[in-house]
C-alpha cells in the first residue's frame, strides 16, 4: 500500500450546497458557499463560518442559514438535517468523514417529515405532541417527598435506559416511509387555537412514530408506569397507532442513539394484541 | 382554583421542576424557554447527583457533611443556610426523582447505585449511566407535559425573554418576550416571575456549555436593576475534549470510576500510550494530593492539568496542549454500563476508543457560581424558611432566581453533582415561596395597567426595529466580536488571573461592547430572524463579561476557582518544628487578615448609563460552619491545620469576646 501524505491530500476549500427555503410554503432553492477547508471541523462549526461570511461563493450577500441546534454533543436533538442525503445530527456529522465519502461537496436539506419554518429550521412540534398520546410519564400522586421508589433489578434498568435516552431527534420518524409530512395552511379567519387544534388533530390520525411507541414501552415496564399501562396500548391500538408501522426497519437504522426502536415495536405489537383480546373477552 | 398565575424563564431542571410544582400547587404557569425545554442544556450534565445515603451513613456520613464537604469545597463563599437547607433536602430530591422514574444505575440487589466524585470521601452520587442530566430532565419534561395536556402549565418554546415588566413601585408583574419564528414580541403578565436560564459560558466563545448559554436572560434582569454577585466565579472543567465549534466535558464520573489522570515524565514522549510503563509515568494528581488524589475539587485539578501543561512543559502532545485521562484498566463492560454515554461522545468526536485508549483532555470554562443575587431567610435551625416569600427573590419584587443563573450554594468554587440538586432543590422549594409571596399582594396579574404592559412591550420592539434598520454603514459582524470577546474573556479570566492582564482586558472589552452596540446584520427580515436574536445576546453578554473581570480585578486573592499567583499563600518552607510552627502561626495570621478584606460576595449593580457595573460587597453568613483554610494538598498542611484547630478552640472558649 502506498502511505499518502494526509497533508497533501487536504483540500483548500470546501463546497457546502445548502437548500434554502424564506418561510412556511414558499419555494425552496439553492445555495453554494465556500469554506476554508481546517481540519477536524463538523457541520455545525461550517454553518458557524457560513454565518459570520455571510456571502455564498460567488461573493453575493446572504443572510445567515438558519438552523437548529444546543449541546453540539449529541444529546439533545436539536439538530437534526439530512446531510449528504442522509437524517443525522449536525453536531456529530464530522467534515472529514463527509469528505472521504463525498470530496467535492457537502449538501445540506432540512428533514423531509416537518413544515418548513425557514431553511434548515423545521417544526417538530408533532414529535413532542406524540409522546403526550402515549402517556409517556410515570403518573406519580403528587410531588412531595414519599420516599424512594420501587426497588429495581439491574437487569429492568438495563433494559429501560437504553430506550430513555431518546431526545425526540425525529431520525427515526424522518426515515420512516410510514410517517408523512402534514403540513396545514392556516385558514384567514381561522384563530391561533383554533388553528392548533386543527392541526392536533391531524397529527392524533396520523402515524404516531417509532419513538413515540418506544417511549410508550418504556413507561409499561417501569413499575409506577405500568399502572397506566392499558391507556398506552389503547392509544397504540387507535388511528396512528402500531398497525401504521410497515415494518421498514429504517428507524432503528439512523437512530443516532442505538436505540432498539424494532424491538420496542415487536413488544408493542405483542402487547396490543393481547391486550385487544382481553378487552374483547371483557365485553 | 385558584387564580395564581407565574411565568417561568427557562425550562432545564431548575425550571421545569418549578413548573411542576408550582402547577401541583394550583398555580398556572406559562413556561418560556428559547429551545423546547426536553433539548434545555441540563442534558449536558452527565456524572450524576449527590446526597448522603444508607451506605454512607453507615460509614459516619451525614447531611451536615455533605453541607460541610460543599462550604469546604466553595472556599466558605457560600452562605451556609441556603447549602444546609440543600444537603438536608437531597436525600429526600433523588427519591423523588426515582419515584419519577429516571432509570438510575442499581446495584446487584436493586438500590440506587452510587459512585464518588470530587471533594469528598464518600460515594454519595447517584446516577443514570454517563447520561444523568439528561435523564433527570427527561423525567420532569414528562410531568410538565402531563401537566401542560391537563391545562395547567402553558409553554412557550421557541420564545426569547427580553426583560422582566416592572410597575410604577418596581415590581415585576411578568415578563416580555418575543416568538423567535414570527418574531412577534408580546407581554406575558403574571403575579410573579421566576429566571431559571443558566450559566453565561457563551461569555468565553467555547466552553462546555450548550449555544444557548449565552447568560443574555440574566443580564437583562441585571440590566433591569436586579444584582449580579460573584460573577468572577467561572468554574473551569478540568476535562473537556478540545473541538472548534466547542469543548466536550468528559465527566469527572471518569475518575469516579476510577480514571486516571497522567503525562509522560519525558515531555512529548512520542512512544504510545500503553507502551510506556509506570514508571516513566507521572500521575501527578496522585503525587501531589494522596488523600483525595484524581479527586480533588475542581479548581485544583484544572490548576495542576494547566500547571503541567504550560510551566512544567509535559503536555502529552507538542501542538495542543493535554494529559491523559485513562480508563483503560477498568474492564469494558463495567465501563459501558457506567459510562457508556461519554464513552461514546469521545468515540464519536475523536474517533478513538477510550477503552484502549487513554482520553487526551484539557480544562475548559464550564459553570457560572456566580449569577443573580437572591435573597433568603434563616430559620431558627440554621436553614432556610419554607414558604417565606423572600426566598430566591432578587431584589426586583416579584423577580425570583433559581438554578444556575443565581448565585448561591457554590460559593468559589461547584463540587461535582452538587448542580442538579441545587437546581431541581431550588425549583422545589421555591414554589410554596412564590405561592405565599402572591398570596400577600394586594394586585393581581388581571388588574396591571395596560400602560406598564404596552409600555415594557414598544421599548423591546424600538430596541429590536432599531437593530434592525440601524447602523447601516457600520461593518461590524455580530459573530466575529463575540469570536474576539470569547478569545479576551478566556486569555485574562479563566484558570491563571492577573491584574495586568484583567486591566488590559477590560479595556479591550469595553472597546469591543461600543462596536457591539454598532453591529450591522446581514438578515433584516422579520421572520426566523436568528441574526438578530443573536446579535441582541451578543450585546448582552457584555454587562457579564464586564462584572466577571471587574470582580476578578478587584479580588486581590486566591479562592476557590479564582486564581492570583501573586496573591498565592505559600507552603511552609522551614525544617525546623520550631520554625516552621511559626511559619503555620503566620500562615494562619495572613489567612484571617484576607478573610476579613476578603470573605465576601461581590455585588455588581449596572449602570446603565456608564454601561459600567458599580461593586459593593455583602458579607457571608458562614454562622453555621467558621470558615477554615482549605488546604487540599499544601505543603505544610498537618502543621496548619493544627495551628487553627487550637485557635478555634481557643475562640469557642471565649464566646462571648468572639460576639462582642
Amino acid at each position: 500500500m502506498i502511505a499518502l501524505d494526509p497533508a497533501a491530500n487536504r483540500p483548500q476549500f470546501i463546497n457546502v450546497r445548502v437548500k434554502r427555503q424564506d418561510g412556511p410554503g414558499q419555494e425552496p432553492y439553492w445555495q453554494l458557499f465556500k469554506i476554508d477547508y481546517e481540519p477536524e471541523l463538523n457541520v455545525i462549526s461550517i454553518l458557524q463560518r457560513i454565518a459570520a461570511l455571510g456571502q455564498t461563493s460567488d461573493g453575493k450577500k446572504v443572510p445567515p442559514v438558519v438552523w437548529d441546534c444546543g449541546c453540539l454533543e449529541e444529546v439533545c436533538g436539536s439538530c437534526t438535517m439530512q446531510i449528504n442525503g442522509r437524517v443525522r445530527q449536525s453536531c456529530s456529522a464530522l467534515v472529514d468523514q463527509l469528505l472521504k465519502d463525498n470530496a467535492d461537496e457537502i449538501v445540506l436539506e432540512p428533514m423531509s417529515k416537518f413544515p418548513v419554518l425557514r431553511d434548515l429550521l423545521v417544526d417538530r412540534r408533532r414529535l413532542f405532541k406524540a409522546l403526550e398520546k402515549v402517556k409517556a410519564w410515570v403518573p406519580v400522586d403528587s410531588y412531595y417527598n414519599m420516599g424512594p421508589g420501587e426497588r429495581q433489578l439491574r437487569a429492568a434498568q438495563e433494559q429501560n435506559y437504553p430506550l430513555s435516552q431518546c431526545m425526540s431527534c425525529g431520525c427515526c420518524v424522518d426515515a420512516c416511509p410510514q410517517y408523512n409530512k402534514i403540513e396545514l395552511e392556516r385558514k384567514k379567519d381561522e384563530t391561533d387555537e383554533e388553528f392548533r387544534k386543527r392541526e392536533e388533530k391531524a397529527w392524533d390520525t396520523a402515524f404516531v412514530g417509532p419513538h413515540a411507541i418506544s417511549q410508550a414501552m418504556l413507561f409499561n415496564n417501569h413499575p409506577t408506569g405500568k399502572s397506566i399501562a392499558g391507556e398506552r396500548l389503547d392509544a397504540l391500538i387507535a388511528p396512528g397507532g402500531i398497525q401504521a408501522c410497515g415494518n421498514a426497519q429504517n428507524c432503528v437504522a439512523v437512530c443516532p442513539k442505538e436505540i432498539p426502536l424494532t424491538t420496542s415495536i415487536a413488544r408493542a405489537g405483542r402487547a396490543t394484541t393481547i391486550h385487544t383480546i382481553k378487552k374483547w373477552f371483557e365485553k | 382554583m385558584s387564580n395564581q398565575r407565574v411565568v417561568v424563564v427557562g425550562g432545564g431542571l431548575a425550571g421545569l421542576a418549578s413548573a411542576m410544582k408550582l402547577a401541583e400547587l394550583g398555580v398556572a404557569v406559562d413556561l418560556i424557554s428559547l429551545t423546547p425545554v426536553k433539548r434545555s442544556h441540563s442534558v449536558c450534565a452527565q456524572g450524576g447527583i449527590n446526597s448522603c445515603n444508607d451506605q454512607t451513613r453507615q460509614l459516619g456520613d451525614n447531611e451536615w457533611k455533605h453541607f460541610d464537604d460543599t462550604v469546604y469545597g466553595g472556599d466558605f463563599l457560600n452562605h451556609q443556610p441556603p447549602v444546609k437547607e440543600m444537603a438536608y433536602w437531597a436525600p429526600k430530591v433523588i427519591e423523588l426523582m426515582d419515584r419519577l422514574g429516571v432509570p438510575f444505575n442499581r446495584t446487584g440487589e436493586g438500590f440506587l447505585d452510587r459512585r464518588r466524585f470530587g471533594g469528598t470521601l464518600y460515594k454519595r452520587t447517584a446516577f443514570a449511566g454517563a447520561t444523568t442530566g439528561q435523564q433527570l430532565l427527561y423525567a420532569l419534561d414528562e410531568q410538565v407535559r402531563r401537566r401542560e395536556s391537563e391545562g395547567l402549565i402553558r409553554k412557550f418554546e421557541f420564545w426569547d425573554f427580553l426583560g422582566p415588566i416592572q410597575d410604577e413601585t418596581g415590581r415585576c408583574r411578568g415578563v416580555v418576550a418575543q416568538d423567535m419564528v414570527s418574531m412577534e414580541i408580546r407581554a406575558f403578565p403574571a403575579d410573579a416571575a421566576v429566571v431559571a436560564t443558566g450559566g453565561c459560558g457563551l461569555v468565553y466563545g467555547r466552553s462546555t456549555m450548550s449555544v444557548f448559554c449565552t447568560g443574555s436572560a440574566a443580564s437583562r434582569c441585571f440590566q433591569a436593576g436586579a444584582k449580579y454577585a460573584n460573577g468572577e466565579f467561572i468554574q473551569v472543567h478540568p476535562t473537556a475534549i478540545p473541538g472548534s465549534d466547542k469543548l466536550r466535558l468528559m465527566s469527572e464520573s471518569a475518575r469516579g470510576e476510577g480514571g486516571r489522570v497522567w503525562v509522560p515524565r519525558k515531555p512529548h514522549d512520542s512512544r504510545a500510550p500503553r507502551d510506556i510503563p509506570a514508571s516513566d509515568r507521572y500521575y501527578f494528581l496522585e503525587e501531589r494530593y494522596p488523600e483525595y488524589g484524581n479527586l480533588v475539587p475542581r479548581d485544583i485539578a484544572t490548576r495542576e492539568i494547566f500547571d503541567i501543561c504550560v510551566n512544567d512543559g509535559l503536555s502529552v502532545d507538542s501542538e495542543r496542549m493535554c494529559v491523559y485521562l485513562d480508563l483503560t484498566h477498568i474492564p469494558k463492560a463495567e465501563l459501558d454500563r457506567k459510562l457508556g454515554g461519554i464513552l461514546e461522545i469521545y468515540e464519536k468526536f475523536q474517533g478513538v476508543d477510550p477503552r484502549i485508549e487513554p482520553m487526551r483532555i484539557f480544562p475548559a470554562v464550564h459553570y457560572s457560581m456566580g449569577g443573580l443575587w437572591a435573597d433568603y431567610v434563616k430559620s431558627a435551625d440554621g436553614g432556610l424558611e419554607a414558604g417565606a416569600p423572600a426566598n430566591h427573590m432578587t431584589n426586583i419584587e416579584g423577580l425570583y432566581a433559581i438554578g444556575e443563573c443565581d448565585y448561591h450554594y457554590h460559593g468559589a468554587n461547584r463540587l461535582g453533582a452538587n448542580s442538579l440538586l441545587s437546581c431541581i432543590f431550588t425549583g422545589l422549594f421555591t414554589g410554596p415561596s412564590i405561592v405565599n409571596y402572591i398570596d400577600n399582594q394586594s394586585g393581581g396579574h388581571a388588574d396591571i395597567d395596560p400602560a406598564t404592559l404596552s409600555g415594557a412591550v414598544s421599548k423591546q420592539q424600538e430596541r429590536h426595529d432599531s437593530l434592525l434598520t440601524g447602523n447601516p454603514g457600520s461593518d461590524e459582524n455580530p459573530y466575529l466580536i463575540h469570536q474576539e470577546l470569547g478569545d479576551i474573556m478566556t486569555r485574562a479570566a479563566t484558570v491563571v488571573r492577573r491584574n495586568d492582564q484583567l486591566t488590559d482586558a477590560i479595556e479591550k472589552v469595553n472597546e469591543l461592547h461600543d462596536r457591539a452596540m454598532k453591529v450591522n446584520l446581514s438578515d433584516t427580515g422579520s421572520w426566523s430572524n436568528q441574526n438578530v436574536i443573536f446579535a441582541k445576546s451578543l450585546q448582552d453578554m457584555f454587562p457579564i463579561a464586564k462584572s466577571i473581570l471587574g470582580g476578578a480585578l478587584r479580588r486581590d486573592e486566591c479562592r476557590g476557582a479564582h486564581f492570583k499567583p501573586d496573591f498565592e499563600k505559600p507552603s511552609l518552607t522551614a525544617e525546623d518544628p520550631a520554625e516552621r510552627r511559626k511559619q503555620a502561626e503566620e500562615w494562619c495570621d495572613a489567612f484571617e487578615k484576607n478573610n476579613d478584606k476578603y470573605l465576601k460576595s461581590t455585588i455588581a449593580d449596572y449602570d446603565n448609563a456608564s454601561m459600567q457595573p458599580q461593586f459593593s460587597y455583602e458579607d457571608v453568613d458562614t454562622s453555621l460552619q467558621p470558615p477554615r483554610p482549605r488546604l487540599y494538598g499544601l505543603v505544610g498542611a498537618d502543621i496548619i491545620e493544627e495551628v487553627w484547630k487550637e485557635r478555634a478552640e481557643a475562640k469557642k472558649q471565649q464566646p462571648q469576646m468572639a460576639s462582642s
